[in-house]
This record gives C-alpha cells, sequence and structure tokens, in this order.
C-alpha cells in the first residue's frame, strides 16, 4: 500500500487539481504543494523505517504483489523497494515538492502547469518502485508526455524544437528497450516479466544474446542519463525548461538512467557487462572531460550548469564500469544523490536571478557580491559542493568513484578522469567571478533585489542534506551497504 | 482444445443471423422513416439509425455461436469479435454525422444512413461467411454503399473525385481478388475455405491444398505456379482494400474528399473488412498449402514487405501533410502495416493481437476523426495549422484530441500502447520458428516508424497547446458526437488499463484457425 500510495497520491491530486476552477490561481498552487507534501513526508518515513528495519538485508522490501493486472501477457502489478531505490524515492519526494513551491512564479495557464506537474512526479515514483518489466516501461513513458508539454508550453524561446527533442530522443531510447525486453520475455520459461526473475535468467543467455539485450539497454539508458555521445537533447530542454522543470530534469530523471542500468543492465547480463565494462569506463572518461570543457566555454549560466551535469553523469559512468568494487558502487549513488541535491539547487539559484534580471548571460553581471549578500553566499556554497570542495556531498561522491574506479579500472583511465575535478573548478570559479566578483554596474542591476523568503525556503533544505551529507556519509552508505554488496556478487557471477 | 460449435437447424439460423437481418430491415426503415420526417427535423433520421445499431448489438449478444446453412455461415469468435468492431463504427460514424445532415445533407438524410447501415450488414456477412462466394458478396455489399457515400457531397468536386477514384479502384480490385479465388476453385473444386470446428470429415480448400503437400516433396505438379498467380491477384485485391502499398495511393485523395464521418467509416469499418477477409483467405483457406513455389511463410515475406513499406511511407509522408484528414489518411495506412506485423506471425498472439488492435484502432481512429468532424462542423477548416491555440477555449475537446493522437501513437497507458505491444510481442514471440528470423526486421521498421509517427501525432497537440495566443475558435459540440467522442474515451483508457476481458474473448479466436490444429 504504502509504495502504491506514492504512485497515486500525486494522480488523484491532478485530478483534484484539474476539477478546480482556473481562475482561482492561488488556490491551485497551494493545493498542489499540499498534496505533493504528502508524498514527500511519506518517503522520508520509508527512508528512516528502511534504514531501522530493512537495511540489513539485500531483500526487496515492501512487496506489492505480484498482482495479476493483465495475464494475458503475463503482466503484474509489482512494486518493491531496496537500498538502491529508497534514496532515490527520498530525492523524488524532496525535490518534486520543492519544485512545486519554486513554480510559483508561473504566470499563465497554472492550473495545467500543476495537473501536469504531479503526473510527472506519479510517473517517476513509479519508475523507482517497479519491478514489473511492463510496469516500469509504462511508467518510463508516461512521464514523457507531462514533461513535453511542460517544456513545450511554459519554455524559453526554443521550447518546441526543445520539447520535442526531448520526446523523440527518449522514445527512440524506448523501443532499443521495448526490444529488449520483449527478447528476455520470450527466452524465458515459463516467460515472466518479473525483473527480480529475470536478473537470474539473463546470465544464463547466450553471450551474443547477453550483448544484444545489454547494449539494447544501454542505449535506453544512456539516452536518459545521458552519456556521451547521446547527450545532446539535454541542453537544449535544460536551457528551454522553466527552472523548476530544469530542477526536475536534473535531479531526477537523469537519475533514472543510472538507476535502471543498477537495477536491470548490469545485474541481468554479467558475461556482456565483463566485456563492454572498459568501454563503458572510455564514455564516461569522455563525458566528463567533454562536459568540463564545453562547461568552460559557455555564456549562458544555465547552459553552464546543463553541460556540467553531462560531466558529473560521467563520474556515474565511470563508476558503473568498475562494477567489481562496492566503493565504487556507493560512489554511483552517492554521486547520483548528490548531483541531484546541487544541481538541482544550482538551477533554482539560476531561475531566482533569472526571475529578477531577465538574462542569464554571465558577461551582463559583474559585483553582485555587494548587492545580493545572502544570495552570493548560497551561490558560493553550492559553486562549491559541485567542484567537489571537502565537507560537501560532491566531494564523497567524487573521492569513492575514483577510489573505487582506480583499483578495478584501467588506471591511466582514472588518471585522465581526475583531470575533471580540475576542470571543474575551473568552469565554477570562472562562473562564480566573472557574476558575483568585480566590479558592479550599478545603473543596470541597482534595482535588483535580494533572495526571498519563499526561494529561501527551496533551496535552503538542499544546502542543508548538501552538507550533511558531505559530513556525515555514513548514515547514507549503510542504508545502502546490504543491497550493493549483494549487487556486486551477482554481476561478478 | 478446440470448442465445438453447434450445427443448427433453420429455425436457429434466423437467430445466428438476426443481426444481420434486422440491421438490413431497419436500414429501410430509417430511408422510410426519413420520407415522413420533415427537413425541419434534423435529427430523427440519425436518431432512428443509432438506436437500430444498438438492437442490432442486442441481437448480437443473443444470437450466439453455431453455424448454419449448411456451413455458410458461421459465428465463431472470430465473427463476433469483429461484428462488434463493425456494429461500434457504424455507430461512432452514424454518431459523428448529425452535423453534416443538420447543414450539407438536408435532403438525403435517409439514404445517407441508410447507406451506412446496409455498408455495415455487408462487413458483418463477410465476418461470418466460410466460404468465398459469399465472402466476395459480403466484400461487395460493404463497398458499393462506400462508393456512393464518398461521393455525398455532389456539389463539391473533392467529394465527386473522390466517390470516382474510390469507385474505380474499388470495382479493379474486387475484379482482381474475384480473378485470383476463380483459380482457388479450379484447383480445389470447391467454395468452402476452411472446416468448421467439430466438423472435421467435410471438403474444404484448406484440407485439399493441405493433401497436395506431396507437391513440395514429390515434385512435378504445376499447380504451385497457378496458386502463386492467385495469391497475388488476392494479396493484391486485399491490398486495396486495406491500401497496402504499392495499392495505397487511392487513400488520402478518397478521404479528403469524403464527408469526414464517411472517411472515418471508410478507415476503419472498411480496414477491418479487408482485414477478416485477409484472416479467411490466406489464415484459414490457404494456411496448409505448401508448395514448392509458395509457402505459407513465403506469402507472410511478401507481405511482411508490404506491412514494412507501409509503415515507412505512412508515417513519413504523414510529417508532411497540413491537412488533418491526409494526415490520418497517411496514419492510417501506417496503422494498417502494424496490423499486418500480428497477421503474419502464425501463433496465437498474432491473431488476438489484430483483433485486439484493431478494436483499440477502432476508438482512437474513430475518436480523432470525430474530433476533426467537430471542428469542422464549427470552423468549416481541416487544416493543422487552424488548431492553434484551441487548449484555450476549449480544453475538453484539446484534450480529447490529444489523447486520441498520443493512443495512436501508442504512448502507454493507453490501448494503442497495449496493442502494438501484443502485435511486437507476436511477431518476436514467431522468430523461434525456423525460417520466421526476418521477422526480427520487420518489428525493427515498426518500432523505429513508430518513433516518426510520434512527430506527426503530436504536431496536432503542439498546435494546440504550445501557443501563446488563444485561438479564435470555440468549439460546441452536438449531444451525438459527444457521445461518440466519450464512447471512444473510455474504450482507449479500457483498452489500455483494463484490456485483459478484450484478450480473453481475442485469445479465443485463435480457435477458429487451422494452424491452431497443426502446431
Amino acid at each position: 500500500m504504502i509504495l502504491s500510495s506514492l504512485i497515486f497520491l500525486p494522480i488523484i491530486g491532478m485530478i483534484i487539481v484539474m476539477l478546480m476552477p482556473k481562475e482561482k490561481e492561488d488556490l491551485i498552487k497551494y493545493v498542489a504543494v499540499g498534496i505533493s507534501v504528502i508524498p514527500m513526508v511519506i518517503s522520508f518515513w520509508l527512508t528512516y523505517d528502511y534504514f531501522v528495519n530493512f537495511s540489513g538485508s539485500a531483500a526487496m522490501a515492501y512487496m506489492e504483489g505480484p498482482y495479476a493486472w493483465i495475464p494475458s501477457l503475463n503482466v503484474n502489478y509489482h512494486l518493491g523497494v531496496d537500498g538502491i531505490s529508497v534514496p532515490m524515492l527520498f530525492l523524488t519526494g524532496l525535490l518534486s515538492t520543492i519544485s512545486l513551491i519554486a513554480s510559483f512564479s508561473i504566470k499563465f495557464r497554472v492550473k495545467e502547469y500543476f495537473a501536469f506537474f504531479l503526473l510527472l512526479e506519479a510517473g517517476m515514483m513509479g519508475v523507482f518502485v517497479a519491478l514489473d518489466f511492463f510496469l516500469f516501461y509504462v511508467f518510463w513513458e508516461i512521464m514523457l508526455v507531462p514533461m513535453y508539454f511542460l517544456i513545450g508550453v511554459w519554455g524559453g524561446p526554443r521550447k518546441e524544437y526543445a520539447s520535442i527533442k526531448f520526446f523523440l530522443y527518449t522514445l527512440f531510447g524506448s523501443i532499443f528497450m521495448l526490444v529488449a525486453i520483449l527478447i528476455m520475455y520470450f527466452t524465458s520459461d515459463p516467460h515472466t516479466l518479473n525483473m527480480l526473475e529475470l536478473v537470474e535468467h539473463g546470465g544464463t543467455l547466450s553471450h551474443t544474446l547477453q550483448m544484444t539485450c545489454f547494449i539494447f539497454f544501454f542505449i535506453a539508458f544512456a539516452i536518459k542519463v545521458p552519456v556521451w555521445p547521446f547527450h545532446t537533447w539535454l541542453p537544449d530542454a535544460h536551457v528551454q525548461a522553466p527552472t523548476a522543470v530544469s530542477v526536475i530534469l536534473a535531479g531526477v530523471l537523469l537519475k533514472m538512467g543510472t538507476y535502471a542500468m543498477l537495477r536491470i543492465n548490469w545485474p541481468m547480463f554479467p558475461d556482456a557487462l565483463q566485456t563492454l565494462s572498459f568501454w563503458i569506463a572510455v564514455l564516461g572518461v569522455i563525458g566528463i572531460i567533454y562536459g568540463a570543457l564545453v562547461s568552460l566555454a559557455q555564456t549562458d549560466l544555465k547552459k553552464l550548469v546543463a553541460y556540467s551535469s553531462v560531466s558529473h553523469m560521467g563520474y556515474c559512468m565511470l563508476a558503473l564500469a568498475a562494477y567489481g568494487s562496492v566503493t565504487a558502487m556507493a560512489g554511483v549513488l552517492f554521486q547520483m544523490i548528490s548531483h541531484g541535491l546541487i544541481t538541482g539547487a544550482l538551477f533554482l539559484m539560476v531561475g531566482v536571478l533569472y526571475d529578477r534580471a531577465h538574462t542569464r548571460e554571465i558577461s551582463a553581471f559583474g559585483g553582485l557580491g555587494s548587492k545580493l549578500p545572502v544570495y552570493t553566499a548560497l551561490m558560493l556554497m553550492f559553486s562549491m559542493a559541485a567542484l567537489g570542495l571537502p565537507g560537501m556531498s560532491g566531494f564523497v561522491s567524487e573521492f569513492m568513484i575514483f577510489v573505487g574506479a582506480f583499483s578495478v579500472l584501467n588506471q591511466y583511465l582514472v588518471g585522465i578522469a581526475v583531470l575533471g575535478v580540475v576542470l571543474g573548478a575551473a568552469y565554477m570559479l570562472r562562473m562564480f567571478q566573472n557574476v558575483f566578483l568585480g566590479e558592479f554596474n550599478m545603473a543596470k542591476w541597482g534595482g535588483l533585489t535580494d533572495i526571498n523568503g519563499r526561494e529561501l525556503l527551496t533551496v535552503v533544505p538542499l544546502a542543508i542534506l548538501t552538507l550533511a551529507v558531505g559530513i556525515y556519509p555514513k548514515s547514507l552508505s549503510d542504508l545502502m551497504s546490504a543491497t550493493l554488496e549483494n549487487l556486486v556478487q551477482i554481476m561478478s557471477r | 482444445m478446440n470448442p465445438q460449435l453447434p450445427i443448427v437447424n433453420v429455425l436457429d439460423t434466423l437467430r445466428l443471423m438476426s443481426p444481420e437481418l434486422f440491421l438490413f430491415v431497419w436500414a429501410l426503415v430509417v430511408i422510410t422513416v426519413d420520407l415522413f420526417a420533415s427537413r425541419k427535423n434534423d435529427s430523427l433520421t440519425g436518431y432512428t439509425a443509432l438506436v437500430g445499431i444498438v438492437i442490432a448489438g442486442g441481437f448480437l449478444a443473443f444470437a450466439g455461436e453455431g453455424v448454419a446453412f449448411g456451413r455458410m455461415f458461421i459465428n465463431d469468435p472470430l465473427a463476433l469479435f469483429f461484428k462488434v468492431i463493425f456494429l461500434g463504427a457504424a455507430f461512432m460514424a452514424v454518431g459523428s454525422s448529425f452535423g453534416l445532415t443538420k447543414e450539407k445533407i438536408q435532403n438525403h438524410r435517409g439514404e445517407f444512413y441508410g447507406l451506412i447501415l446496409f455498408s455495415t450488414v455487408g462487413m458483418m456477412f463477410l465476418a461470418s461467411s466460410q466460404e468465398i462466394i459469399s465472402l466476395y458478396i459480403g466484400l461487395e455489399l460493404t463497398t458499393i454503399p462506400l462508393f456512393i457515400l464518398a461521393a455525398f457531397y455532389k456539389d463539391d468536386k473533392l467529394s465527386v473525385e473522390s466517390g470516382i477514384k474510390y469507385f474505380v479502384v474499388g470495382a479493379f480490385s474486387s475484379a482482381l481478388l474475384l480473378y485470383g479465388l476463380s483459380f482457388l476453385y479450379g484447383m480445389t473444386g470447391t467454395t468452402f475455405l476452411n472446416g468448421v470446428p467439430g466438423d472435421p470429415s467435410a471438403t474444404h480448400m484448406a484440407s485439399l491444398l493441405a493433401a497436395s503437400h506431396i507437391n513440395y516433396f514429390g515434385g512435378g505438379n504445376s499447380s504451385g505456379f497457378v496458386i502463386l498467380i492467385a495469391n497475388i491477384c488476392i494479396l493484391a485485391g486485399v491490398g486495396f482494400k486495406l491500401a497496402l502499398p504499392p495499392f495505397h495511393q487511392w487513400a488520402p485523395d478518397v478521404y479528403e474528399g469524403a464527408p469526414t464521418p464517411v472517411a472515418s467509416f471508410l478507415s476503419v469499418g472498411s480496414k477491418a473488412a479487408g482485414l477478416v477477409a485477409f484472416m479467411k483467405i490466406f489464415l484459414m483457406g490457404l494456411f496448409g498449402y505448401i508448395s514448392v513455389e509458395m509457402k505459407p511463410n513465403d506469402w507472410g515475406m511478401l507481405v511482411g514487405v508490404m506491412s514494412a513499406v507501409a509503415m515507412i511511407i505512412g508515417n513519413i509522408v504523414a510529417i508532411r501533410q497540413t491537412n488533418i484528414k491526409r494526415m490520418l489518411a497517411y496514419s492510417s495506412i501506417a496503422q494498417a502495416g502494424y496490423i499486418m506485423i500480428g497477421m503474419i506471425a502464425l501463433n496465437q498472439h498474432g491473431v488476438s493481437s489484430v483483433a485486439f488492435y484493431t478494436l483499440v484502432y477502432l476508438f482512437a481512429n474513430m475518436g480523432a476523426f470525430a474530433a476533426v468532424t467537430v471542428f469542422e462542423d464549427n470552423t468549416g477548416s481541416t487544416e493543422i495549422g487552424n488548431y492553434k491555440g484551441l487548449a484555450q477555449t476549449s480544453p475538453f475537446f484539446a484534450a480529447l484530441l490529444s489523447i486520441f493522437m498520443l493512443s495512436l501513437a501508442g504512448i502507454p497507458p493507453l490501448g494503442g500502447f497495449i496493442a502494438k505491444y501484443k502485435v511486437f510481442a507476436a511477431g518476436i514471440d514467431q522468430t523461434s520458428f525456423p525460417g520466421f528470423e526476418w521477422l526480427y526486421w520487420l518489428v525493427g521498421v515498426g518500432l523505429l516508424t513508430s518513433v516518426f509517427s510520434l512527430y506527426y501525432y503530436v504536431r496536432v497537440i503542439k498546435e494546440m497547446y504550445f501557443a501563446k495566443d488563444a485561438s479564435i475558435y470555440t468549439m460546441t459540440f452536438n449531444k451525438p458526437i459527444l457521445m461518440v467522442l466519450i464512447i471512444a474515451l473510455i474504450g482507449v483508457l479500457v483498452t489500455g488499463l483494463y484490456p485483459e476481458p478484450i484478450f480473453e474473448f481475442a485469445n479465443k479466436i485463435y480457435y477458429s484457425f487451422s494452424f491452431s490444429v497443426i502446431k
């Protein structure tokens, strides 16, 4: 029941919002946020309860089902969570509410916006709890529709191009996933779509079939992550999307790719993984360096953050390639969480500035530190977190990734990847210097006001969590260690 | 495994055939009612037709399964399933026509509705016929009223062109079909396509052709070449009805010119009739035939190529269309391509996926056409560009049309996704049989083109939702068309969220086919 409630509460919320009169815009906003608080609280409680009661074993907790949904196709309604999905649920619950609060600045067609947003939340929750392939695919796709509308209606000047590009790219990946699912289904005996059973089954497939399925799944998930060279939809979508949608895109949607790799792709095809892990690491390293270099060249704040995502998700891929090391796997999850928190916060901060200045050009600003002290302090903190300053979550995850990867992977490759940290510092510091330090243009920006209470409400929780994970990472690693150890064993079988 | 069908006596024959008989009489009633209805009373005739279709549906529920007229007429799950689809298509086409008969077609309302019902009767007979003569007559009764319906705007050049074009193409394809069927008759000496479950002794084409298996091993018999010609003629004949490339050129022009409800009826009803004819001839009659020249696998491959080309041409050309009716025409060409994947996957998944897909297609396509009709009734336009900004003035209309478009594109959790999934699953399942590995490629083409298709389906949504300014139009619905839209919406949602009862019924269809015995 508890996992179903995470999916269905936002859907009920969507229906409520749709039934409200569209003139009452404020009421709609409060109702939408109020409804999204419930799944958030549930996801917090779930995290706590899982930590206390279930984190000792790798078994699925809070299982629901399998209940027959379409018996003719062997499709079941089957939910469950373990140490890798619980943190994702936490992140989804938190970021959904935060982005809904950040969406108060939406000025037109408010009712539709909040209805679509709640549907999006339902889809995201569903992806992280589904244990049936069909169900997983349905949630994976459901999410695309509200996302398409959110970017396309409320987005920037090139919204139409960005939204259809996002939709087509993801759907293109999905068809590969669908073929792989069908192959898995028809080669298993008895035919099943249960992911847990198929993890066992995948290892018994022939090498060719494993490679085919692995690559098909990989394309689908790599587009979502995005792994270089499948990343080109991301800058467009991020830059055109409204602030809150960028937060969800970076904070949750990208994580679905890596989550799905950990849940499906990696454990299911051990032979293929062994064959391809080097090349995955290469893709990861290219992503790290490429994303960082392109970020260095950006003149638009939001684009800079968007490309830094490519770089940061590259770390995840590098660590995923080091599948033999528990430390690296933990690094993946830490990086997913910390990237969700930090990049989410950075997008929110950029949005705050954009709402006031109506531009995101880095060169248009300078010396904002003297005029907006609170804003600058927060921005400084998140920039430092993004470049991996010790004491923040970004450092913990990068450290774990490098330690884990160094012990397993080609060490020259990891050595190149470490360069990414330096480049990361370069683009973040360059941005900070140009926007906040230097001479302040009083004539142009004299009217800017500092961050307000509502905006603080959205970023401060993220700041606290970034610090908390950075200072005391053990809480998070205890939560998932049992699951990860089991996972590493399965992957190395 | 095969359920036995009762063979009934003359009185019960009337029961089995009651929906068709009733609908036929009712079509005459509709024409008569129109004679007495006053010109101002613009919806009486239409409601009469709607009521008749509902009553025919009641008769259908009561008719039950069975075989009559010396095995010529059969009510098996296949026939029943498709009769539901035909009645549904007729109901929705009639329901969408009220706006037309109010304004444009004032003087011939009775004929308009009557012809739709006559065509439906033809489809229903077709679904029940077990031998080639009645099958052919059913097909003719289906298409001849449609020729007239397509040209119903007598003063409109496009409509007349559409009617003539459809007539020429239809007559030509019927001739081809008949030519092919005559070969089959010549070879076997019987008009019966297949045996009836429970009556295996009788002679029919399937068994006689299967008996010539020997040719395959012994050689020396030239009947294989004849059957090759027969196959190609029949395939061309049925291909025209289904608008499968290279026989698809008529479809966009006819759809564009014909009154929109007629185009919708054409795209769903007549296509479903073509599918039934295809199933009857190829999957029932010709399945057992194996020769050096033509194996089931080979005509399957030929159909596979046609299906792949249909998906590619349909989906790519649709991207360039600016008229929504032409776009839906190309989309329906592509949809037929998807259905054919299920058709050539000779397994349980395959046959039931064809039936299920057709049902979902009925809801999604009729719904989309009904929405187009609403827009045309309100604005007189069928250009996609004019849909701009509708989401703000008519949110209900925009949401409905978006849902139908997304279902046609195959986005979960709508019916279109389950249907596509089932079809692709059928294709992949069949690849485990030797000689069918090429189905991987066909499924691949299907999946890839379904990504292209998203682009043009979503373009309509983009026009309606993404525009900054509100539209100058506001949609008003008349009651029958609102009912049609809501039925279509419920259909698309139910087939997507809880398709199991329909699957249970569709899975039974498998037992009507001889390959269920062979494998």
